[in-house]
């Protein structure tokens, strides 16, 4: 996020899209329902489903599948046309803007509709809210980035947010809800392909050299590597022999799963090393048992950028380890040397290394965590980004068409399907599914559908359906939901069984490699 | 009239803020005005009475929670009609339901008689599942109030124990109002309101149906702020006393909201846990899988052991076999293929340290820079 958590409750106006924020971010979600109940903040809430949040929003705005591009578009167009832009910001803190304004230009609130199916007026209506508001924040998710499309969603949202000025102040932003506690620290840290811990490139020259004194090796390698999403292909083809996954279940989250099982079981070499068996784990040669959150320290970085304090509260069982320890010893039989006293230790190697973590460490963090970047140990952290100036001096406006996600319904496919999260599971469900507490409340798939859609196919609430699409089947009970729109379905990812993601698309974005996730065709049959 | 802004708690003076209740100055100024029902954050009801004060020139008792300082006031906090009063409010409370923490002596029939009724309706022969934990009993021992001065009223209502988080004892509920402040007015999930008037009041869900037929999420922050055993955490009732628990405060490992929690250990075992009240990211609220689902932690099916595949299964294998076969086998495709036919894929689920060190021993060690996660998933 570029602003903070607690900004929520003192904004004028927020804009949720993507993200189904009282399921998937239950806490945030309460800010933002205090704000609108209580204070004078307005919501808009751009989302296929009605979901939860959009019972407290003034606009609810219902787009069709993948066509955010054309409703932000759509925003930018009125906004100008208006006149309501913050002109002494584009001129002085950004670039770019005459080729937005071009691009936009078409984009007219009838048009928007034909292709969005969001009303003209309601779309100016929005627009106008956001764009008058003294702070704006933007709170998007998965909703948004999981398209083939989706890197383009998220700088159409950052041009929206530039054009109004609402970067850099207080209550302002554009603020990806993360869904993992830790995707911030693991991004943070180098779990990337492209780049070292604090983001610096695999591919400069000056990162590599300071890498490698740092590190006492020579000849780091230069190119960038493979995504997660290039990795399984790559097994599939052969080109990839090995992998080594830590705490990943790639086998109920990735996308078109009946490939990416034949892909991993390709390998010569799989290790797994997790706190349970799971789907992912059951392929392995060599598993490694690892300890749980409560069984550790350490710091996970929440949305917000804020590095917080992990600490053991048991014993682990059995002979398990920490994730830190295994991957010394194994370095350290590969004929590299890796050993700590404590993750503290390692903590103190991260800031000296990577300049945004420079002052941080366990005893400043001990009651409150800090905001990064957090240069030096005399300084506060940075709750708000982007206040002066942007990373890269100028804020860029990105012109971007729209253009349609990678699969469309068709006679054979007639509907669409969208994924997410439930409530009461969480990602693969190997930590959730383990208390009959929540497996009570959410014990299993579903698909749920709209009454209208549920009368045309002759469904009631509770039966089974066949959901097919062109690279796999499932079987799962149908809830008839309010939720719902007519014309698209939804079903839930956590569960291995029914797993929704046999019937998804792994069309991938070209830029940030995510597959679409959100959208493909899928037809219904009664079930057997 | 004194100093502007200023006003006398027990004979100092102290200044104040707009705004600022009676409640608020004394609390800054570490002078100990008991409350029940009043809420941090929240608009105040009035509802239990407990915070009332003297003020000179007042024609009754004032509730400290809800009156507005006002420059030149003189305020007693402790006088002999505050403390008459409120020992009163306690007798009420302590009268009506089940308070068998025995600071409840029973008018009518005896304590055996009592403690017998209330282990029939409870099905246990312990006392009251939040003892030592209850503001309701501290109070009482502080105003040294008992049960005994008005006829006992028993429950209308019996327990609800149908969902699989939250037990409601409605014997035990004082109506003080705020598991309804913390679910209208902090989680905002209005799924709780008062229902019924006079004697047959109670906190209601949904037209008064169970929780798990209602609007509730079980964030459970209701249970958070009730300071009696009326709403009590289920897998935790008579399972753990409090004195018996340790607290270690870290973050919840779900949702990257990275809420801040105390996880409450005993003899080994998570068995409850709790939000970490005014500090952010979250101020003390919670949700479901962050308050509820720990039960992974102690599984069973937790791995205990490195395994190693041999002959198409997987077997038992110590750390040494188990790490030497990883370094041997990386080793040996890495020089076969080269450095880039291994991947590997961190994780958002482990530390910041271990993420760096996933990404140093990738590139240091395996030389290459094939490292992801699956975040983007
Ligand atoms: S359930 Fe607890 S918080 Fe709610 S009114 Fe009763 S005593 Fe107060
Ligand atoms: S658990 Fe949460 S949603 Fe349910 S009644 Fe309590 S506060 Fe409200
Ligand atoms: S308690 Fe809930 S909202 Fe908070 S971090 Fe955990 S999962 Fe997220
Ligand atoms: S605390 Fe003031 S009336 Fe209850």
């Amino acid at each position: 996020m570029t602003n903070t958590i607690g900004e929520i409750e003192k904004t004028d106006v927020i804009l949720i899209t993507g993200s189904n924020t009282t399921e998937n971010h239950p806490v945030i979600s309460s800010f933002v329902k205090r704000a609108v109940s209580f204070g004078d903040t307005k919501l808009v809430v751009v989302d296929p489903r009605r979901i939860t949040i959009s019972d407290f929003a003034d606009f609810w705005l219902r787009q069709n599948l993948g066509t955010d591009v054309a409703w932000i578009n759509g925003m930018i167009h009125v906004i100008i046309k208006e006149n309501l832009q913050d002109q002494s910001f584009i001129d002085q803190r950004t670039q770019g803007y005459e080729e937005l304004k071009q691009t936009a230009e078409k984009y007219t609130p009838e048009y928007v509709e034909e292709i969005t199916g969001i009303p003209a007026q309601s779309l100016i209506e929005a627009a106008r809210l956001y764009a008058t508001a003294k702070a704006g924040s933007i709170l998007y998710c998965m909703g948004i980035t999981q398209h083939t499309h989706g890197t383009d969603n998220v700088k159409s949202l950052a041009n929206l947010a530039m054009l109004c000025g609402h970067l850099g102040i207080e209550g302002g932003g554009v603020n990806p809800l993360r869904g993992q506690n830790n995707v911030q620290g693991a991004c943070d840290m180098g779990g990337l392909p492209n780049v070292y811990s604090g983001y610096q490139a695999v591919t400069d020259e000056g990162a590599r050299k300071k890498m490698e004194t740092a590190w006492g090796v020579t000849d780091l390698p230069d190119k960038i590597g493979l995504k997660v999403t290039e990795m399984i292909p790559k097994a599939h083809s052969g080109d990839v022999k090995a992998m080594y996954i830590i705490g990943e279940n790639p086998l109920v989250s990735d996308p078109d799963l009946n490939h990416a099982e034949a892909s991993i079981k390709n390998l010569d070499f799989l290790v797994v090393q997790d706190i349970f068996l799971t789907e992912t784990a059951q392929l392995a040669d060599v598993v490694l048992p690892a300890k749980c959150f409560a069984e550790k320290e350490g710091t996970f970085s929440n949305t917000e950028r804020r590095v917080q304090r992990v600490r053991a509260a048991v014993d682990a069982p059995g002979q398990v380890k920490e994730d830190w320890e295994i991957i010394c010893e194994i370095a350290s039989r590969m004929g590299y040397p890796m050993s700590y006293e404590n993750s503290e230790a390692i903590m103190a190697e991260i800031s000296q290394v990577t300049p945004s973590y420079g002052g941080i460490n366990y005893a400043r963090i001990e009651q409150q965590g800090l905001h990064w970047p957090c240069p030096n140990e005399e300084h506060p952290g940075t709750p708000i980004l982007h206040v002066d100036l942007f990373t890269s001096g100028k804020g860029t406006f990105h012109a971007i068409d729209f253009a349609p996600p990678a699969e469309a319904a068709d006679d054979d496919y007639p509907l669409y399907l969208t994924t997410g999260r439930v409530l009461y599971q969480y990602h693969t469900g190997s930590m959730t599914m383990k208390s009959e507490g929540l497996n009570d409340r959410s014990p299993e798939s579903f698909v749920e559908i709209s009454f209208q859609d549920a009368g045309k196919y002759g469904l009631e609430d509770g039966t089974m359906v066949d959901v097919t699409s062109r690279r796999g089947s499932i079987t799962a009970r149908v809830k008839v939901s309010t939720k719902a729109v007519p014309g698209t379905v939804f079903i839930p990812f956590h569960y291995a069984q029914s797993a929704a993601n046999k019937l998804t698309n792994a069309a991938l974005d070209p830029i940030s490699g995510i597959p679409e996730l959100k959208v493909c065709a899928v037809k219904l049959s009664k079930a057997a | 009239m004194g100093k502007p802004n200023t006003i006398t708690i027990n004979g100092h003076e102290f200044e104040f803020e707009p705004h600022q209740t009676i409640l608020d100055v004394a609390r800054r100024n570490s002078i100990d005005i008991p409350t029940l029902c009043h809420l941090k954050h929240t608009t105040p009801t009035g509802a239990c009475r407990m915070c009332v004060v003297e003020v000179e020139g007042a024609r009754s008792l004032l509730v400290a929670c809800a009156t507005p300082a006002a420059t030149g006031m003189v305020i007693y906090t402790e006088s002999p009609t505050v403390i008459e009063t409120r020992r009163m409010l306690l007798e009420l409370l302590l009268s009506s339901g089940n308070h068998n923490c025995a600071i409840c002596q029973t008018s009518g029939d005896d304590w055996t008689q009592f403690q017998l009724r209330v282990q029939q309706e409870e099905d246990t022969t312990e006392l009251c599942p939040v003892w030592g934990d209850c503001q309701l009993q501290d109070l009482a021992f502080r105003y040294q109030a008992t049960g005994a001065k008005f006829p006992a009223t028993p429950t209308r209502y019996p327990m609800e124990t149908v969902n699989p988080f939250i037990v409601r004892d409605f014997s035990r509920c004082i109506q003080c109002g705020r598991c309804v402040q913390a679910c209208t007015e902090v989680q905002v999930n209005n799924a709780i309101s008062f229902g019924y008037r006079g004697s047959r009041a109670k906190i209601i869900a949904a037209g008064d149906r169970p929780y798990r037929d209602s609007d509730c999420v079980f964030c459970g922050e209701c249970v958070q702020v009730c300071p009696t055993g009326a709403l009590v955490e289920k897998d935790t009732r008579y399972q753990s006393r409090p004195w018996e628990e340790q607290k270690v405060r870290t973050t919840c490992t779900y949702c990257g909201v990275g809420c801040q929690l105390y996880l409450h250990v005993n003899d080994n075992k998570i068995v409850k846990v709790s939000g970490v009240p005014d500090m952010p990211p979250n101020y003390g609220s919670l949700c479901v899988k962050g308050r509820f689902g720990y039960d992974f932690v102690n599984s069973s099916h937790r791995l205990q052991t490195p395994l190693i595949r041999e002959n198409g299964s997987l077997r038992e294998a110590s750390w040494e076999e188990a790490l030497d076969l990883v370094a041997n086998r990386l080793g040996q495709i890495k020089s076969e293929y080269g450095s880039d036919s291994i991947g590997v894929l961190t994780s958002a689920r482990i530390s910041n340290e271990e993420n760096y060190l996933a990404n140093k021993f990738t590139r240091a060690v395996l030389k290459t820079n094939s490292i992801d996660h699956c975040a983007r998933l």
